[in-house]
């Protein structure tokens, strides 16, 4: 089967410097795979240079099509949802509002069933449906950014660091919940972790970044036995 | 008595025309975080193409509808051609696109209707006769206008998922793209929708100020006034603020100031705005995300 999303040779960065060096990832449909990697080494914006919202060169093959250099929300409509580093949450609108904003770009009738099932997995949301987004707290920020997310029916869904500011406890109910709509929903899953040990618990295929480079690329179990990686690339 | 009630109608009916050019100004600020010093010319010169219909034997509300329509698209156009080249510019880019796009429409409705004064027909004469000497025939068709296009756009803006998208546009375009919102669209509809505003504006305040190349400057300034008042960052605020400024204004020209202050009674209130609550009463202050 060929690969959902597939980078090759892709660079990435902000005015004139290159902060990704010729990436080579692939992201098996139906899979749940996570970029590693230091503070700064370039995960936020491997998954901006996926979604067009950086200056890339390379190749981003996403569903069999060239989608480099296309404008960011052709490639969403395409299905792809991407919750951003600082969740991409519409904070002076509702939590409702955001919640629409999610299935803007559907015109089916599935999007209230849609919304009540997402309340369903976010049971916090519903009694705060009329409250501005920007009032919840960090957890409950972080469920609606996912909801958001997964309203528009997206084929592959971008997480970055879905931990970001949350209680260890939070955090684990989150990646319980990505995994579980993952495999319940068939939404091929991209997730960008600092906390490595987690993210390998649930992924099932890891990439580890380093500066801008890919240094190791293996299934997630195989990499949670090697201690030598462990130790040396992960640091625990 | 009759003579309080009188100014607050009429204050009422110039408010909601406030309203709307403050609105106008509001809906392009919070897209391009600076005021449209060319909105009021661009209103003008909508004025003047209605004018050119009516004259040419167009039934008025025809030419009403036909001005709207036309003035929409070129709001929009203008966005196209001329703002969005500005994304990205530093700021002083924009403000200048403002001014030249001020001189230009300025100059070219003097350049093709010329700068003496031309008197607007009003499709509201006589009053009717229940409130003869309150208010005016064209004040109340006025009023009636002005809240019914304000009530339509706040129906669209709350209602619609067109509304929604367009809000959220403004509020955070990158969000908004990623929820496959096409943000360039969105604000090329609110210039349209903007320009709109200020066409109807326009032809309602025309019958009472006359056509001329600098009709809106005053008006402007009272809009300006009343978008400070509610907060240039509320739409809510702006409306309310156009209204209260319009039946200050009436009530202050007749039993205040005189007629002659009425203006400065604009900037008194602008000034004291940026002092005391720069936000405005309704807005909200504006704080960057770190
Ligand atoms: N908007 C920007 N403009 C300029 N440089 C940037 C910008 N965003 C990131 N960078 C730089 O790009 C490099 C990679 O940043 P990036 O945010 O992709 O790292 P990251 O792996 O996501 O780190 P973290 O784990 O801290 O989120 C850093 O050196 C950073 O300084
Ligand atoms: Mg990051």
């Amino acid at each position: 089967m060929p690969p959902l999303l597939e980078t090759k040779d892709l660079r990435a960065g902000y005015g004139d410097l290159w902060v990704l060096h010729g990436v080579d990832l692939a992201v098996r449909p139906g899979g749940f795979t996570t970029l590693l990697g230091a503070n700064g080494a370039g995960k936020t914006t491997m998954l901006r240079a996926i979604c067009g919202m950086v200056r890339t060169s390379g190749e981003i093959v996403f569903a069999g099509e060239r989608i480099d250099g296309r404008a960011t929300e052709e490639i969403v409509r395409r299905g792809m949802a991407h919750v951003p580093d600082g969740r991409g949450t519409f904070l002076e609108l509702t939590v409702e509002e955001n919640l629409r904003l999610g299935a803007y770009t559907r015109r089916d009738r599935g999007v209230r069933p849609d919304i009540a099932r997402m309340l369903e997995y976010f049971p916090k949301l519903q009694p705060r449906l009329r409250q501005q987004a920007g009032t919840l707290s960090g957890g409950e920020q972080q469920m609606l950014a996912l909801a958001r997310a997964l309203l528009l029916r997206p084929v592959l869904l971008l997480l970055d660091e879905p931990s970001f500011g949350l209680a260890p406890l939070i955090t684990r109910e989150i990646f319980q919940i990505i995994g579980s709509i993952n495999k319940r929903e068939n939404v091929t899953v991209l997730v960008v972790e600092q906390n490595a040990n987690l993210a390998l618990s649930i992924a099932d295929h890891a990439y580890l970044l380093e500066t801008g480079r890919i240094v190791m690329e293996a299934p997630a179990a195989e990499i949670r036995r090697n201690e030598a990686i462990r130790r040396s690339y992960l640091g625990y | 008595m009759q003579g309080v009630a009188h100014q607050l109608l009429s204050g009422i009916a110039t408010g909601g025309i406030y309203a709307s050019m403050a609105l106008a100004l509001v809906m392009i600020y919070q897209t391009t975080h600076h005021v449209n010093f060319a909105q009021g010319e661009m209103a003008t010169f909508s004025a003047y193409i209605a004018y050119t219909l009516i004259s040419a034997g167009v039934p008025y509300w025809l030419a009403f509808i036909t001005t709207i329509l036309v003035s929409f698209f070129l709001g929009a156009v203008i966005e196209r051609l001329i703002m969005r080249p500005m994304a990205g510019k530093p700021a002083l880019a924009s403000v200048g696109a403002f001014i030249g796009l001020l001189l230009l429409f300025n100059s070219l409705s003097g350049w093709i209707w010329g700068y003496e004064i031309k008197a607007f027909p009003t499709p509201f004469d006589g009053s009717p006769p229940f409130l003869a000497g309150v208010v005016s025939g064209h004040e109340l068709g006025s009023f009636c206008i002005s809240f019914a296009m304000l009530l339509l756009v706040y129906l669209f803006f709350r209602r619609t998922t067109l509304g929604l998208a367009l809000r959220a546009a403004a509020h955070n375009p990158l969000s908004s793209r990623l929820v496959g919102i096409r943000v360039q669209r969105m604000f090329a509809l609110g210039w349209g929708l903007a320009a709109a505003l200020g066409a109807v504006a326009a032809m309602l305040i025309a019958p009472v100020v006359f056509l001329d190349p600098n009709m809106m400057g005053g008006v402007m300034l009272y809009a300006f006034a009343g978008a400070l008042l509610g907060g240039i960052n509320s739409p809510f605020g702006a409306v309310l603020g156009g209204y209260a400024v319009g039946i200050m204004e009436n009530l202050a020209g007749a039993y205040l100031v005189g007629t002659e202050l009425k203006l400065t009674l604009a900037l008194a209130i602008i000034i004291c705005v940026l002092i005391i609550k720069p936000s405005g009463l309704l807005g909200r202050a504006i704080t960057t995300r770190v």
